[in-house]
């Protein structure tokens, strides 16, 4: 029976999170919590006779995130009119880039089950969100607040072969928009949306078969459930004798199905034409290569230089980078004189099950990087041993307080002290006769439980090598004797 | 004395500056013309009377303090296309009936800092389409020399305004002739800027590669002031040009020695009016007696420039006329679906040609047109605007009439739109190239109706026409009649 691979092409609406919109001097703000239509004005409202300015920060945006996906920067940027009516879009059309886009020609690395795939960049262009429309009963409002907000469209070339891909694209893809501050990638705030294009055709095969276009994505979950619903869908089509036809889809997050919204025969005309109101934009090569410059270490390069100069796991290193705030947390401890290898241990060991635990994110754990050192200092310094030191990580996480604390506060410090160890030891030794009597008479596997009655006196507190030590003395004297 | 409406700007100024005139009662007089003319002439939508004369205090009180400005104080009309914050805007559609903007036009705000004061908004075709402000929504302008006729248009309001000394001057906007084909069909000075010189924020879009404000005035040097204060680079638009503006007062001189007028053929055509032809070509001939050197110069694409014009302007305006949906503001009509309100608030909304132009446009821009149509007539454009460029290499102005026809009567073309289309053969090329162009009243035909001569100029050459016009007006009387009118 024939084998079928899906050929997908993802297209992600990002909104750049400048200081000002697209084409107006108003804020940007979180459009899920600013009460509606209160960061409007004439120009985002699409009041008669008012005219766009483009905002400079946005393309600056645009710039680093073409550059960071290796893409032509375009000499030439030219906006255009994309007409449709819709009442959350004020001027009836929206402006954005057709012919000339900001960035072309690009590439993203993605990494999936140990294998690098390069997934090709086809374009990203500068476009403004619309609004939203709020449906109540048999009549809808619309909020504005939105409407004018910069978006960088990033299309790719249909490079992607399977779902696995596409979720690594896309967690990529947000990382390092996050990595260049032009987004917060929180996608319940619907900063980033994704558009998936979709077609199958047998495995091996190069021939490009009729895709269906899934739209309105708003997270990666909802991006891999509709490609595992569509592919599927459109590979039990061509088993039975079906063929796919050019639609556009939407995904229903409650069966988990995708439903066509439209054929091709009623697709919109979008009739584009060149922006009368912008002249093209020139852009400026002295200006791309300063910006160039500011390029914040992107995932890539710091997951290199944590395996070659860290001496970290591919693993670990892979980990700590995919969140710009898990590096960044990771970097501010090795600000202290730290083991490195340590470090990552415990972040994406015992704080990452913490986190998972509790659902939290790595910008709400009360633990600063400082305060992990200063746990790890402790293990270090013998002052504790590492199982009480992941449950002081434990009650840090929970409170707050500093490692030392809470040592203090719950008496856990290591026992190291010789003289105090000897009078338990001594203690364990005659409340147990007849285990020692074994002991001495060849049983060799009594001397760790020996030793664990004394870690239960202490409450594990014990060092345990200090005990050893003196419990092997001990009994080799009693057997002399 | 004269009658104070028949003031212009620089001899109301004199007057003002000299104490011997206030303002309020300068403005009062306007009203009290407007009050007695209007109800026949209809140059007005809305006359914001009381705010008018507020204006007219706060001059008085700012000449008062020592303030000088050959604005300051002069009661000026703004077409209904420039939006005026809080003041009725309309841009003569009934799908804006009752807007008021939430801002001001650059322009009109250039133009209060000045001091002008605003005697209303005035009547035009429905969003600037049209020749003749028969496309109004709110009823026709009547042509102050004979109210049988139009006034042109589509700034017909702004033109009768100025020429019934219902205003001393106007602003209106000019997309292919709207400011110098009802100048000339009113006997008053009217130019087009060149694209770009004066900022378009606020001037509700018909064809935003094409559209311009500029003034309306009963003297060249009064337009030059008007211009002077209008003009500029204006952050708010990126189309505007970050250029000095010069001191166009400045440019003004009597003679015309060592200025090189073009005369293009292809402008002297089959149906122009021979009384038009006859008087533009005597006020050439007086050019040169001014001591300008004269020629023939030839713009060989002039034929095409009415079918481009046709294509790219309709193109924009249907773009820019998508935002008029019902919801945000103007009339609704409420349907059963979204597409329902949609299509019955632009049915019962828009005129005929509004209608007819937007869905040229759409048509022009639709998936597997767009070159045949639009792209072609982008290239076309080129060609027109390289014809100019070529004979500006020869000549420093272009001399030809502003308009194929006098005043037309009210009707005769309104079933005719390809007749009507026609009234800017002569006009909208240069909207095309984004050169600069003014009319200046240069006689009279038999039935005592203006006929006006358009000089034109180079991209951001208005100093050269200003300079021309200037010259010619001085030497001639034809600026100094006025239409006879009664209430």
């Amino acid at each position: 029976m024939t084998q079928y691979e899906p050929v997908i092409g993802l297209e992600v609406h990002a909104e750049m999170l400048t200081e000002s919109k697209m084409f107006c001097a108003c804020p940007v703000v979180d459009s899920t919590e600013a009460p509606p239509n209160t960061t409007v004005c004439p120009v985002c409202t699409a009041q008669p006779g008012v005219l766009p300015v483009i905002n400079r920060q946005a393309v600056e945006y645009g710039i680093k995130v073409g550059l960071a996906l290796n893409c032509t920067i375009n000499e030439f940027n030219q906006f255009a009119r994309k007409s449709y009516f819709y009442p959350d879009l004020p001027k009836g059309y929206q402006i954005s880039q057709y012919e000339h886009p900001l960035a072309s020609n690009g590439w993203l690395d993605i990494d999936v089950d140990d294998e690098t795939r390069r997934i090709g960049i086809t374009r990203a262009h500068l476009e403004e969100d619309t609004g939203k429309n709020i449906h109540m009963g048999s009549s809808s409002l619309v909020d504005l607040n939105r409407a004018g907000v910069p978006l960088l469209e990033i299309v790719s070339e249909p490079d992607m072969r399977s779902v696995e891909e596409v979720e690594a694209y896309a967690r990529k893809l947000r990382a390092i928009l996050v990595y260049l501050g032009v987004n917060h990638g929180d996608m319940s705030k619907g900063v980033l949306r994704f558009e998936a294009n979709i077609s199958v055709r047998p495995t091996g095969s190069d021939e490009m078969n009729t895709r269906t276009e899934i739209k309105n994505l708003n997270s990666i979950r909802s991006l891999v459930r509709a490609s595992q619903y569509e592919i599927a869908r459109q590979i039990k089509l061509v088993e039975s004798g079906g063929q796919v036809i050019q639609q556009t889809m939407g995904f229903n997050e409650e069966s988990g199905k995708t439903t066509v919204q439209r054929s091709k025969e009623y697709a919109d005309d979008y009739r584009y034409f060149p922006e009368p109101d912008l002249p093209p934009l020139n852009i400026d090569r002295a200006w791309v290569a300063a910006i160039e410059k500011t390029l914040p270490e992107l995932p890539d390069a710091k997951r290199e230089r944590f395996i070659d100069e860290l001496g970290l796991s591919v693993q670990d290193a892979g980990v700590l980078v995919a969140d710009k705030a898990t590096a960044e947390y990771f970097e501010a401890a090795l600000k202290a004189d730290v083991d490195a290898k340590t470090v990552a241990n415990w972040v994406t060991g015992e704080l990452f099950r913490l986190m998972n635990a509790a659902g939290v994110e790595i910008e709400q754990v009360k633990v600063t990087p400082e305060a992990l050192v200063d746990l790890i200092k402790l293990v270090e310094a013998e002052t504790i041993n590492n199982n009480t030191a992941k449950e002081v990580l434990e009650a840090m996480f929970e409170t707050g307080h500093s490692a030392g604390e809470i040592v203090k506060e719950q008496g856990l410090a290591q026992i190291s002290d010789s003289s105090a160890l000897e009078a338990i030891i001594e203690q364990v030794l005659e409340a147990n006769p007849e285990p020692v009597e074994k002991y001495l008479g060849g049983k060799e596997g009594l001397f760790g439980w020996l030793v664990g009655q004394v870690m239960k006196e202490t409450r594990g507190q014990a060092n345990a090598t200090v005990v050893n030590q003196i419990m092997r003395e001990r009994l080799e004297g009693m057997r002399k004797a | 004395m004269t009658e104070l409406t028949e003031l212009t700007i620089h001899e109301a100024y004199a007057l003002l500056k000299k104490g011997e005139l206030s303002s309020v009662d300068l403005t009062q007089a306007y009203l009290d013309r407007i009050d007695v003319l209007d109800g026949r002439l209809h140059a007005y939508l809305a006359v914001t009377s009381d705010e008018t004369l507020e204006q007219a205090r706060r001059a008085d009180e700012r000449r008062a303090k020592g303030e000088d400005d050959p604005l300051l104080g002069i009661p000026v009309a703004y077409k209904d296309v420039l939006c005026t914050q809080g003041v009725e805007t309309t841009c003569g559609s009934k799908i804006l009936a009752g807007y008021k903007p939430p801002y001001t036009a650059t322009a009109i705000d250039k133009m209060e800092a000045r001091g002008a004061v605003m005697l209303g908004k005035t009547n035009m075709d429905e969003f600037a389409m049209g020749s003749s402000t028969e496309n109004s929504g709110y009823g026709v302008t009547r042509n102050p020399w004979d109210t049988e006729r139009v006034p042109g248009g589509s700034s017909g309001g702004s033109a009768a305004a100025v020429a019934a000394q219902m205003a001393t001057a106007a602003l209106g906007s000019d997309t292919g002739g709207s400011i110098r084909q009802p100048a000339s069909l009113c006997g008053v000075v009217g130019l087009k800027p060149s694209y770009g010189r004066v900022s378009r924020y606020g001037l509700v879009a018909y064809a935003s590669s094409l559209d311009q404000i500029g003034p309306f005035s009963r003297s060249v040097a009064d337009a030059a002031v008007l211009l002077g204060a209008i003009a500029g680079h204006d952050p708010q638009d990126s189309t505007s040009v970050d250029m000095p503006v010069p001191d166009y007062i400045a440019a003004l001189t009597s003679d015309l020695k060592g200025v090189k007028v073009g005369v293009p053929k292809e402008y002297f055509i089959e149906g122009i009016d021979p009384a038009v032809e006859r008087i533009v070509r005597a006020a050439i001939d007086q050019l040169k007696e001014l001591g300008a050197t004269v020629q023939e110069v030839s713009l060989p694409h002039t034929d095409m420039a009415l079918p481009v014009y046709y294509l790219i302007a309709p193109a924009e305006a249907s773009a820019n006329l998508a935002r008029f949906d019902g919801i945000r503001y103007g009339p609704r009509e409420q349907g059963d679906t979204l597409w329902d309100t949609y299509c019955q608030t632009r049915e019962a909304g828009f005129g005929p040609e509004v209608k007819r132009r937007i869905m040229l446009g759409t048509y022009a821009l639709s998936a597997g047109y767009y070159d045949a149509y639009y792209l072609k007539a982008q290239k076309v454009r080129t060609l027109i605007k390289q014809d100019f460029d070529a004979a500006f290499e020869d000549v420093d102005v272009i001399a030809c009439p502003a308009s194929p026809t006098t005043a037309f009567r009210i009707g005769e073309k309104v079933d005719d739109p390809l007749q009507m289309y026609l009234s800017d053969v002569f006009t909208l090329a240069l909207n095309l190239a984004g050169n600069c162009g003014i009319s200046v009243p240069c006689g009279f035909d038999d039935d005592n109706l203006p006929v006006g001569l358009q000089l034109v100029g180079p991209a951001f050459g208005e100093e050269r026409i200003l300079r021309a016009a200037h010259a010619y007006e001085q030497a001639t009387e034809w600026h100094k009649r006025v239409p006879v009118l009664s209430g």
